[in-house]
C-alpha cells in the first residue's frame, strides 16, 4: 500500500519535473531526473516499507500556511507535493482543491498532523506552532515577510529545499530580468512622488494605511519607476492622516488592493480624495486604484505586478 | 437659583470654557507639518491651490473639531453615569454601549459594508446602532419587574453585555482577514482624524439633545445621590429622571463613539479631576466636566499627533497612559 502510494507521488513528481525540464531546455537534466526517478521507484520496492518512515530529502507531503510561499511551490513545480494551504490562498487554482488548515493567528495543529506533513511552511513568529510540530518531529521551512530581494532568496531556498532547486533558480533568474526591464524601460524618465495606500476606511479617507520605505511594496513601487513619499519613514505601514497626505503632496496616489472591486465602487472610491483637492494628484487625476492579487503578495507573480504598476504610473514607456 | 451658586456656575463655566477655547483656538495651530497662518487666512489664493489652508481647514480643524464634541460629550456622559448608578467608577463604556457600538463598527469592516447614512461612513453609523441596541436590551433588562430603573440590574446587565458583546467580536474577528483585524484595532484605539465636517455637523444634534437633557437632570443627580427614597421624599420622580439619564447619557456616547471611536478614560479622568476643583454639585460638576473633557481631549489629540510626528500615535493610547494611573490612584485614594 504504502509503497503503491510512493510510487505514484513520485511518478507525479517526476511528470512535473519533465514538464519543466522541457520549458527550461535543460535535456541532459531530464534524462537525470527520469532515471534517478526509476531508481528510487526501485530501491522503494526493494527496501519494501521501511522507507516510508524514513525521512526523504525532497518532501513529498508540504502544507504552506503562506500564500506567497504556495505560490513559489507551485512555480517551481513543487505543486503535486503540496497537500493542504491556508485559509487565504487563492492562487493558483490547483490550491481550491486543498484541504485549509487555518493562518498566521489560527494554524490548526490538529489538522496539519493528521495530514502527516514531512514539511510544514510557517512564519516566524508561530512559535508556538514551531514547538509544537518540533515536538511531533515534523519539519518545517521558517518564512519571514520582508523586501523585494528575499522574495527571490525565499525563492530559491524554498526550492532548494523541497528537491527543485533548478527549477527556482532559473524562475529566480526570470522574475530578475523582468523586472530589469521595467527598471530600463523607465529609467530616465521623471519619477512621480507616489503615496501607496493599502487600506482605509471605505466611502471615506479615514484610517489610511500608507506604505512607508521599507518592505516589498515600498520596493515594486520604486523599481516601477515612482519614489514613495514616505519613504523616510522606516516602517512597513504609515497610519496616513489627512494632514500627512496634504503636507507630503504626492503626484500620484495609489491605491492597491488584493480584491476585485466593480467598476462602479472604484469609481466612488476615486472620487473620495476629490475633497483634498490642493493634493497633485488629485487636481492632474493620477489617482489610481489597482484590484490585482499578484501586487499584494510577495511571490512569484511580483514582476507581473511590477509591470502593471510601471504601466499604470508610465504608460507613455509601453507606446 | 441662590445668586450665590448662579455666581458659583458662571465662574466655573468661565474659567473652564476659557481653557477649551484656548485649547481649541491653539491646536489646529500645532502639527506634523510646519504652516503658513498668513497662508492659510489668504483669501486671494483659491482654497483649491493653497495647501496651507487645506491643512489647516480640512485636516487640523475638523479634527479639533471632533475632538472637542467626543471629549465633552464623555465627560458630561461619565458625569451623569456616575450620578446615576452612584458609583465613582462607572464610565461611559460601562453599561455596554461601547461594546455595542465596537460589534456595530467591526461587523460594517469585516463584511465590507460601504452604505453612505447622512453623509458618514458605514463604519460609524453602524457603530451608532450597534450601541443603540446594546442599550435598548440593557434598559429593558433593568426594567423588568421594578417598578423605575434597578441600578443594580443596570449595572449587572451593562456588565455582562459588554462581556458577551467581547466574545461575539472575537467570533465575528475571527472571519476577518488581516487587514481587517487590524482596522478593527485601529478602531478601538479611538481616532480623532475625521477628515470633513459630515460627521461632526450629523452628531451635532445628538449632541444638543442630550446637552438639553442634561441641563434638566443636574438638580434630579444632585437628589438621587441622597437615594431613591429622600429623593422622592423631596418630590422628585425618580424612575423618570433614571430613565431620562440613562437614555440621555447612552445617546451622547453612541453620538461619541459614532465619530471618535472608544476613547478610553475621558469619561472617568475628567469628572474627578473636576469634582476634586469644584465639588460634587453637579449642577457645576455637569457644564465645567463638559467643557473641560473638550479642552483634555484637545490636549491628547495634539500630543498624539505631534511626539513622534511624522507618525501619530492613536489618541486612545494617550489617554489610556493618562487615564490609567489615575483611575488606580481614584481606587487606592478610596480604599
Amino acid at each position: 500500500m504504502a509503497v503503491g502510494e510512493k510510487g505514484l507521488r513520485l511518478r507525479a513528481q517526476g511528470s512535473g519535473l519533465r514538464a519543466h525540464g522541457s520549458r527550461l531546455k535543460a535535456q541532459g537534466s531530464r534524462q537525470i531526473a527520469r532515471s534517478l526517478a526509476a531508481l528510487v521507484v526501485i530501491l522503494v520496492l526493494l527496501t519494501g516499507t521501511t522507507w516510508s518512515q524514513r525521512k526523504t530529502d525532497a518532501p513529498s507531503r508540504i502544507i504552506s500556511l503562506i500564500p506567497a510561499v504556495t505560490e513559489m511551490l507551485f512555480e517551481v513545480g513543487a505543486g503535486p507535493q503540496v497537500v493542504a494551504v491556508s485559509s487565504f490562498d487563492r492562487y493558483p487554482a490547483d490550491v481550491s482543491k486543498l484541504p485549509r488548515v487555518g493562518a498566521l493567528l489560527d494554524p490548526d495543529v490538529e489538522r496539519i498532523l493528521s495530514l502527516h506533513p514531512d514539511l510544514v511552511v510557517v512564519y516566524a513568529t508561530q512559535t508556538n506552532l514551531r514547538e509544537q510540530l518540533e515536538r511531533a518531529k515534523v519539519p518545517v521551512y521558517v518564512y519571514s515577510h520582508a523586501a523585494l530581494a528575499d522574495i527571490l532568496t525565499t525563492i530559491r531556498s524554498v526550492g532548494t529545499r523541497v528537491g527543485h532547486a533548478k527549477a527556482a533558480d532559473d524562475l529566480a533568474a526570470s522574475i530578475e530580468k523582468r523586472i530589469a526591464a521595467v527598471r530600463t524601460r523607465v529609467a530616465g524618465l521623471p519619477r512621480p512622488r507616489t503615496l501607496i495606500v493599502f487600506d482605509r476606511e471605505a466611502g471615506t479617507l479615514r484610517g489610511i494605511f500608507a506604505s512607508g520605505g521599507f518592505g516589498f511594496v515600498h520596493d515594486m513601487v520604486t523599481a516601477a519607476g515612482a519614489d514613495n513619499v514616505f519613504a523616510d519613514v522606516k516602517q512597513q505601514a504609515v497610519q496616513a492622516t489627512t494632514e500627512l497626505v496634504l503636507a507630503r503632496r504626492p503626484d500620484v496616489i495609489l491605491e492597491l488592493r488584493g480584491d476585485p472591486i466593480a467598476a462602479e465602487a472604484r469609481q466612488r472610491e476615486i472620487a473620495v480624495w476629490q475633497s483634498l483637492a490642493s493634493v497633485p494628484a488629485v487636481r492632474s487625476g493620477r489617482v489610481y486604484l489597482l484590484a490585482d492579487q499578484s501586487t499584494v503578495v510577495p511571490g512569484p507573480r511580483v514582476a507581473q505586478a511590477i509591470e502593471l504598476i510601471a504601466r499604470t504610473l508610465h504608460p507613455e514607456a509601453w507606446k | 437659583m441662590t445668586t450665590g451658586l448662579a455666581r458659583r456656575i458662571a465662574l466655573t463655566a468661565g474659567g473652564f470654557g476659557l481653557l477649551a477655547a484656548i485649547a481649541i483656538l491653539t491646536a489646529p495651530l500645532v502639527g506634523s507639518t510646519h504652516i503658513s497662518l498668513r497662508r492659510a487666512f489668504d483669501r486671494s489664493i483659491p482654497f483649491s491651490d493653497n495647501v496651507d489652508a487645506q491643512i489647516f481647514f480640512i485636516a487640523r480643524l475638523p479634527r479639533t473639531l471632533s475632538g472637542a464634541l467626543v471629549g465633552s460629550l464623555l465627560a458630561s456622559a461619565g458625569v451623569v453615569f456616575q450620578g446615576l448608578l452612584r458609583n465613582p467608577l462607572a464610565t461611559p463604556f460601562t453599561l455596554g454601549v461601547s461594546a455595542g457600538a465596537a460589534l456595530g463598527a467591526m461587523l460594517a469592516i469585516t463584511f465590507s459594508w460601504s452604505f453612505a447614512w447622512a453623509g458618514i461612513s458605514a463604519a460609524a453609523a453602524a457603530s451608532f446602532i450597534g450601541s443603540l441596541a446594546a442599550v435598548g436590551i440593557v434598559y429593558a433588562l433593568a426594567r423588568g419587574r421594578h417598578r423605575g430603573l434597578s441600578t443594580n440590574v443596570l449595572l449587572l446587565a451593562g456588565v455582562t453585555m459588554n462581556a458577551f458583546f467581547s466574545a461575539l467580536i472575537l467570533f465575528v474577528q475571527y472571519f476577518a482577514d488581516f487587514s481587517q483585524t487590524y482596522r478593527i484595532l485601529r478602531w478601538l484605539m479611538g481616532d480623532l482624524d475625521v477628515s470633513s465636517y459630515q460627521p461632526i455637523l450629523t452628531a451635532l444634534p445628538l449632541m444638543f439633545i442630550s446637552f438639553a437633557a442634561f441641563a434638566w437632570l443636574a438638580r434630579p443627580l444632585n437628589l438621587l445621590s441622597l437615594g431613591d427614597e429622600s429623593a422622592e421624599t423631596r418630590g422628585l420622580n425618580v424612575a423618570a429622571a433614571q430613565r431620562i439619564a440613562f437614555i440621555s447619557a447612552s445617546l451622547a456616547t453612541g453620538a461619541a463613539v459614532s465619530v471618535g471611536g472608544p476613547v478610553g478614560f475621558i469619561g472617568i479622568v475628567v469628572p474627578h479631576l473636576v469634582r476634586l476643583i469644584v465639588g460634587p454639585d453637579h449642577r457645576v460638576v455637569l457644564p465645567a466636566s463638559a467643557l473641560f473633557g473638550a479642552a483634555f481631549l484637545v490636549g491628547c489629540d495634539v500630543v498624539a499627533r505631534t511626539v513622534i510626528a511624522p507618525i501619530e500615535l492613536p489618541v486612545g493610547v494617550i489617554t489610556a497612559l493618562i487615564g490609567g494611573p489615575f483611575f488606580l490612584w481614584l481606587l487606592v485614594r478610596r480604599a
